[in-house]
């Protein structure tokens, strides 16, 4: 059904009875065209592209839980474009273009909310870097705008900036950048994908593939083989996993992320600030609470759950940035499993088992991208070749050098 | 998350950095297939969910580099042992020593 | 005044005053903001999230989800506080939150009206038209709508510590179970922890009307305690919180060190974050009552009936005049009966059951309560409750109270369980989930793991605790568990009055009701997780302790399916809310980091050096004189002045790593692309090392002072990491290597001394015999010799700045006085004290690689360094450096730049394109790096990465830095603007 005013309207005066499943509970069928593996917002995306933009619609979406269970529920929700890298800044910019018109494709509020980043610097050579990125935001067609310590200041006047141990220089501005509901943009993708005859098909784990030779020809799951004519992994943390019972062995690592949220507050904080002097970053959401993070505890694990120590670092740098949050209370704290990929980028693309493709390595990044991803996963799924934003996040980059490392700090996942 | 530092005795995580992946050893460079045995050597990781082993170094202690059994789905850490003594136990260091490429 | 005449463990002799909204109360030592509230016939506390419906104090504990406030005011205010565990103190300042204008008058009520169209979800599916309106129009409104209370608008004026500890046995909650397993194993010896987060220990002992050894139990409590006060192995934590089970055994924990008073004493903390680290644990966090869901359930009045029988027990307050049961299960009789012992007329009991154990019935009659059985409540009256409507037997009967008392049974406090990802089990006896798979090393005991009856928790905490002693090899002699008469803990399963009339709240906070359950049923977001995140159920400051199973019994109702079979609640950190600043500790303003200073910083400071932060160094960035305006007079004078005749710079900062031993030259071989094992004694050499994974890791100065004897610099910014990097090549690729390594970073100062007249100056610090002439330390030198009369010193002959340079390394403490002694040397030659700003002048100038440069996304190559590597040796970074992508030509390599037009500035960070071509990214040929205004050559000069940049010396680009609105030619020339040929360092 169609959500409108009018159907607001007619429900609430019929007590709310006339709704339809946002999607359908499917059962497997026997034979797809294509398998993607992970319902999550990347995989569900591409999905929803594969039927809307290349009218491949016999396609199903596998998912070992429910879907949004992994990290398209466990983020901080921001949304950008500001990478520095031509590896990455094209691809992010169209991802922003796809979440600008968004809600109005998919006939659902993901509550897109283009309030804007501001990344902290704090030194000559932090400010020179991030023109250095803001220029290369320019060069592509994106916002940017180096904000000087006046500037931060009449946006956010509640910042240290007379006590700071790193004292507040200025900042790079992307207005356009911002947040978006998280867990709304994975039911808005998976209702989507689901009108277009998509099967969502939840509670059902991939325990093996199907193979003839070398060519993958589907998946064996918790609920039966499936065939199809290509199978597509976007399973994130599980990457590792899940690609290894195809054999291959990937430049990948999981980690762990915290992530962490106050109680509900009246309105504070209007954008997204980072503050990279802190490892710290902070938005507020709708419903109030200040959603927060820092760095990855640093090292591998699939067990969705971190440590003090950066629970403290975290709230050091939120003391250190804004310390009128000193008796705002953390209300909950999660880990997610990062795929963090050998140079901090991600990789979308073949594999060499024919038959496979790949969509792995979004390190901490992974939500601002879900539409960009689905729409080049989808892309290099139908077509075989690389869609044209996504060319370099290729898998045999690290072979050959041709990194993506935004960061520089090299092979060492937890750096990134 | 604390950490048996051989040397030091327990200690809590935050004292160390670290590396990663305990396991791949550096290639012999003068391989004639060298390129490829360093991009297996420096990317490719088993990553597994459960056993790793793993080099953790006592930054904020003992400047020992050791090597840690930690479950990665539960973070029980099963032993640790100095990297020196860890090369003992492997029993050779050979695969190691840069070719003579002269 | 609502406050019994007698009972209670309030101190009557200690009067508090209070104020709420802005109106004075008084109230006892000993309550909460809530007891005290109450006792003042303040029933209305505050408003809805969504509805903003008027709301009431339902709970005595941490699972309150209506009586949140902002506690005192300023920089001190403290939103969502939960007044039923805010300990009251004289002065006490609190203010009802998201209302407006008034409590009593709230104007967003009018969400009530609307509330048929605001079910479940309903802005997923609008506020969609026009795009724009979203961030200009709904979204600010929605904004503004929710949250609950205001942060404080100014910096937290408290303090905050943080500690570590350590314990043998860990007891989390000092409940009858919890007091008798820090009994067990305090008694046996074990190092004991105690904590709990009341101000009183006792738990629900205190709350009740038990009696224990023929005492009542209250006394019992207060016996143990102190008897545990005295043993010097336990360790009694009151007001302190653990929040979380993290790994290895640590918990952490908050301990509120003074909120109970208006300010934190001196030098006091206003709280403390401890991190226990405890060899066993014991989880006593007992149970929390659940409501029953039914229309009007969240109208003032309708409480928890444990929370009555709290009030009324252990602060003496009466809830109200005249109260109603409404119950599931036996406990709920018995708070009935503690209610009517006070003097309050209990009107009813309402029990869901047919039947219910003879003897409570006859209890209750005899007490003249009436006893309704197989009833239900229907509906509710009143802006503040004034009725109830109920049925029961089948009859419809409405009946006049002011309270009423309702217990769906109890859920154990499973809580810290889960913070290892183990799920509860759900358990049909007792109706409740109870610990499934438990984090290492730690026991349940008592309620919290359903043994709910007092009798089983006494028992079950002294076996634990023993247990937990006796597994860390503490002899154990079991205590005398007290004997204490059996009580019945029947119940029936209920959740829902699914014929009540009027919204039935699920979630009161978050405004969640029984008809959006439904909604997320029909929609399919059937999944515990979907429903909760659809609906909001059990995401609200209370996370959801009185509502997630009554949301997960009502799906499963809907679904068919049983309750385990749709789902369990589990739990995350931290059990509780904990406050930023306590996880902050002192790492704020200034002591956010640590700050290293060099050892001539006070030298510095003395002759008014303007400080810069460098990573964690503060270092002198310039040496202003009186009359300069800004900084790059100050700079430009710097530079001229060590150009015309000297000047110095502390660069200490450096890293500095000794190395000794047979094979050092080896692993230098080994970590830099050149070769260090020829380098003559009393030499030094530049060296570039790489990762492994070919790309630069860091650059510097590397001098052999003896045989076996090698001392290395490394940049300020990696000094950690090649030292760390040089371990890992000792222990773990190479530990065949005879070498010993020691930073030294911190032991030696170094002084760097640049001009054409530096060695006049240096020659009058050094000892006699120490020949520092051309032949004596010649360019690139090293040696070891002694200053200011016998101070041990390393002398080298390097150059950054592109003069005739010299550095002296001395023991740190000596740092100042070569400092004060060279500028005294000096005088006569106008000595000047430079900062880094002159020097990252100078080294740009020179055409030096700097951190701007090592930026680890460039090579060897990119760097101007391809022909420094040899091609006789392997070295770390070598293999993987020739990869087709990191020896591509077209890789933006290092060149200098400077203005067409001279007057013109340059900036680091402007991209370069050929003059002519679009500004796109197909068009971006590299970047600028550094950049510095050169008083030498009286224009800006600038270092870069440019596509075939060698290549291209001569031609001009376009530097295109639109965020700062330049956009100039610039024309590239080689990397060393003065000098080049190296005339002056050699000189």
């Amino acid at each position: 059904m169609r959500y409108s005013w009018l159907s607001i309207l007619t429900n609430g005066l019929s007590g709310q009875s006339g709704w339809k499943p946002a999607w359908r509970a499917a059962t497997p069928k026997p034979a797809y065209d294509v398998i993607i593996v992970g319902g999550g917002g990347h995989g569900l995306a591409t999905a929803y592209y594969l039927a809307s933009q290349h009218g491949i619609r016999n396609v199903a979406v596998i998912e070992k839980g429910y879907i949004g269970s992994g990290n398209a529920g466990r983020n901080t929700t921001i949304i950008r474009s500001n990478y520095l890298l031509p590896g990455n800044e094209p691809f992010y910019e169209w991802s922003m273009k796809l979440w600008e018109g968004l809600e109005q494709e998919l006939n659902y509020n993901a509550m897109v909310s283009q309030r804007g980043i501001l990344n902290l610097y704090h030194s000559d050579a932090q400010r020179d870097a991030y023109a250095r990125r803001g220029n290369a935001m320019r060069l592509s067609g994106v916002d940017s705008q180096l904000l000087d310590r006046d500037a931060v200041r009449a946006m956010y006047p509640f910042l240290d900036y007379d006590n700071a141990r790193f004292p507040i220089q200025g900042g790079l501005l992307q207005a356009r950048a911002g947040t978006a509901r998280h867990d709304a943009v994975v039911w808005g993708y998976a209702r989507g994908a689901d009108r277009l005859g998509v099967d969502i098909l939840q509670n059902c784990e991939v325990t093996g593939f199907l193979s003839e030779g070398e060519r993958i020809i589907g998946v064996e799951t918790t609920r039966g083989p499936i065939r199809a004519g290509k199978v597509g992994l976007a399973v994130a943390g599980s990457t590792t996993r899940v690609a290894s019972k195809a054999g291959l062995r990937l430049p990948i690592e999981s980690h762990v992320l915290q992530a962490f949220v106050s109680e509900g507050l009246k309105p504070a904080i209007d954008g997204v600030i980072t503050f990279g002097a802190g490892h710290f970053y902070i938005s507020q959401s709708d419903k109030g609470g200040l959603v927060f993070g820092g760095d990855i505890d640093g090292y591998n694990s699939y067990a969705q759950r971190g440590n003090l120590p950066v629970v403290e670092d975290v709230a050091e740098g939120g003391m250190a940035l804004m310390p009128r949050i000193g008796r705002v209370r953390l209300l909950r704290m999660w880990g997610g499993i990062m795929d963090m990929s050998m140079d901090g980028s991600p990789i979308i693309d073949r594999t060499p088992r024919p038959g496979l493709y790949l969509n792995a390595g979004w390190c901490y990044g992974g939500f601002k991208a879900t539409p960009a991803s689905g729409w080049c996963f989808a892309h290099l799924i139908a077509r075989n070749e690389p869609h044209e934003v996504a060319r370099l996040m290729r898998l045999d980059r690290f072979r050959t050098g041709h990194l993506i490392d935004e960061k520089g700090v090299g092979a060492q996942p937890n750096l990134h | 998350m604390r950490i048996p530092c051989p040397y030091c005795g327990e200690r809590d995580a935050h004292e160390f950095s670290y590396l990663g992946d305990a396991t791949p050893a550096r290639p012999d460079p003068a391989a004639p297939d060298a390129q490829d045995r360093f991009f297996d050597y420096v990317y490719l990781r088993d990553n597994p969910a459960g056993a790793h082993q793993e080099w953790w170094y006592h930054a904020y202690g003992c400047r020992q580099w050791v090597q840690v059994e930690r479950n990665t789905l539960t973070h029980a850490v099963a032993g640790a042992r100095l990297a020196r003594d860890a090369r003992d136990a492997a029993g050779d260091a050979a695969g190691n020593v840069p070719g003579d490429a002269s | 005044m609502s406050r019994l005449a007698k009972g209670g463990l309030i101190d009557r002799a200690r009067s508090l005053a209070f104020t709420f909204d802005g109106r004075s109360y008084g109230g006892h030592a000993g309550d909460t903001l809530a007891s005290a509230l109450l006792a003042n016939d303040v029933r209305l506390v505050g408003r809805s999230f969504k509805y903003h419906r008027p709301r009431g104090i339902v709970s005595a504990g941490a699972e309150e989800p209506n009586a949140l406030v902002e506690l005192r005011a300023g920089a001190r205010r403290e939103p969502n506080t939960r007044a039923t565990v805010a300990e009251l103190f004289d002065g006490l300042d609190a203010q009802s939150q998201n209302r407006w204008p008034s409590l009593d008058l709230d104007l967003l009520s009018v969400n009530q009206l609307l509330s048929p169209f605001l079910g479940a979800g309903f802005y997923y599916k609008t506020f969609m038209w026009p795009a724009a309106f979203w961030e200009k129009v709904y979204e600010p409104i929605i904004r503004r709508a929710a949250g609950l209370g205001r942060m404080a608008e100014a910096a937290d004026p408290d303090h905050y510590e943080k500690a570590s500890t350590f314990c043998d046995v860990l007891v989390i909650g000092a409940g009858p179970a919890g007091l008798m397993a820090a009994l067990a194993a305090g008694r046996a010896g074990a190092r004991v922890i105690l904590a709990d987060e009341d101000f009183l220990t006792g738990g629900r002992l205190n709350a009740e009307t038990r009696e224990i050894d023929g005492k009542p139990a209250a006394e019992w409590a207060a016996r143990v305690t102190a008897e545990l006060a005295s043993l010097p192995n336990v360790r009694l934590m009151t007001r302190t919180t653990v929040f979380g089970v993290y790994d290895s055994g640590t918990y952490g924990a908050l301990e509120r060190v003074a909120d109970h008073l208006p300010v934190p004493p001196p030098f006091q903390p206003r709280q403390r974050l401890w991190r226990i680290h405890a060899r066993r644990a014991v989880l006593a966090a007992g149970a929390t009552e659940r409501p029953v869901v039914f229309g009007g359930n969240d109208r003032p009045g309708v409480m928890l009936a444990g929370a009555v029988r709290t009030y009324v027990n252990r602060f003496a307050v009466a809830p109200g005049r005249r109260v109603a049961v409404f119950a599931t299960n036996d406990d709920a009789w018995r708070g009935a009966l503690d209610i009517k012992a006070a003097g309050i007329e209990v009107a009813a009991i309402i029990d869901v059951r047919r039947a219910v154990a003879a003897s409570l019935v006859q209890q209750a009659k005899a007490e003249g309560i009436r006893t309704l059985l197989d009833g239900r409540v229907t509906a509710t009256h009143g802006k503040l409750l004034t009725a109830i409507d109920i049925v029961a037997d089948g009859r419809p009967e409405r009946i006049a109270v002011d309270t009423l008392a309702v217990s769906g049974g109890w859920s154990p406090n499973v809580h810290l369980t889960c913070h290892h990802g183990g799920k509860p089990a759900w358990n049909g006896a007792i109706a409740a989930f109870v610990p499934g798979t438990v984090p290492p090393l730690l026991a349940v005991a008592g309620a919290a793991s359903g043994a709910f009856t007092l009798g089983s928790a006494l028992t079950d905490g002294a076996a634990q605790g023993a247990e937990a002693a006796e597994a860390l090899g503490f002899p154990v002699p079991l205590p005398d568990v007290p004997a204490v008469a059996e009580e019945s803990v029947a119940i029936a399963p209920f959740w829902h009055v699914a014929d009540s009339r009027g919204p039935a709240f699920v979630d009161l906070q978050n405004d969640v009701t029984a008809k959006d359950i439904s909604i997320a049923h029909k929609e399919g977001f059937r999944s515990v997780e979907h429903l909760k995140r659809y609906t909001t159920l059990g995401m609200a400051t209370d996370q959801g302790r009185t509502s997630n199973v009554t949301g997960l019994a009502i799906m499963a109702s809907l679904t068919g399916a049983s309750i385990p079979e749709t789902g369990t609640t589990i739990f995350r950190p931290p059990y509780t809310p904990v406050s930023l600043g306590a996880l902050g500790g002192h790492h704020r303003g200034k002591d956010f980091r640590a700050v290293r200073l060099t050892p001539t910083h006070e030298w510095a400071k003395a002759r008014g050096a303007v400080f810069i932060e460098t990573g964690a160094w503060l270092r002198a960035q310039y040496f202003p004189r009186p009359g300069e305006t800004d900084w790059l007079e100050s700079v430009n004078r710097e530079v001229k002045a060590v150009r015309a005749s000297v000047g110095l710079i502390d660069v200490s900062t450096f890293g500095k790593i000794d190395l000794q031993g047979p094979d050092v030259g080896t692993l230098l071989d080994r970590v830099y692309i050149n070769t260090f094992s020829t380098l003559a004694i009393g030499k030094a050499r530049y060296g570039v090392m790489l990762r492994e994974d070919g790309l630069v890791m860091d650059d510097g100065t590397t001098a052999r002072l003896a045989p076996e004897h090698y001392v290395m610099t490394t940049t300020t910014a990696n000094a950690a990491k090649v030292y760390q990097h040089l371990e890992f090549c000792l222990q773990v690729l190479w530990p065949d290597l005879d070498v010993a390594i020691a930073s030294v970073s911190e032991q030696w100062a170094q002084i760097a001394l640049a001009g054409p007249r530096a060695r006049d100056v240096l020659a009058r610090v050094v000892d006699a015999g120490v020949d520092v002439s051309h032949e004596g330390l010649p360019f690139m030198g090293a040696m070891e010799g002694s200053v200011l009369g016998g101070v041990k010193a390393r002398l080298f002959r390097l150059s950054f700045s592109g003069e005739l340079g010299f550095e002296i390394a001395v023991p740190a403490r000596h740092g100042a006085e070569l400092a004060q002694a060279l500028m005294n040397a000096g005088e006569t030659f106008g000595i000047t004290p430079y900062g880094i700003e002159a020097l990252g002048v100078m080294r740009i100038e020179k055409g030096h690689v700097s951190g701007n440069e090592l930026s680890g996304q460039t090579t060897a190559r990119d760097l101007g360094f391809g022909r420094m590597a040899s091609t006789k040796k392997d070295y770390i970074g070598r293999v993987m450096a020739g990869r087709p992508g990191l020896v591509d030509p077209q890789r933006p390599a290092f060149v200098g730049f400077k203005p067409v037009d001279p007057s013109q500035r340059l900036r680091a960070g402007a991209h370069f394109l050929k003059i002519g071509a679009a500004a796109s990214l197909e068009n971006d040929e590299g970047y600028m790096t550094s950049v510095a205004h050169s008083p030498h050559l009286g224009h800006w000069i600038g270092l870069g990465l440019l596509q075939r940049g060698p290549e291209r010396i001569g031609e001009r680009v376009r530097a295109y830095d639109p965020v700062r609105g330049g956009d100039i030619e610039v024309e590239i020339c080689a990397p060393g603007f003065i000098d080049p040929e190296g005339e002056r360092l050699r000189g």
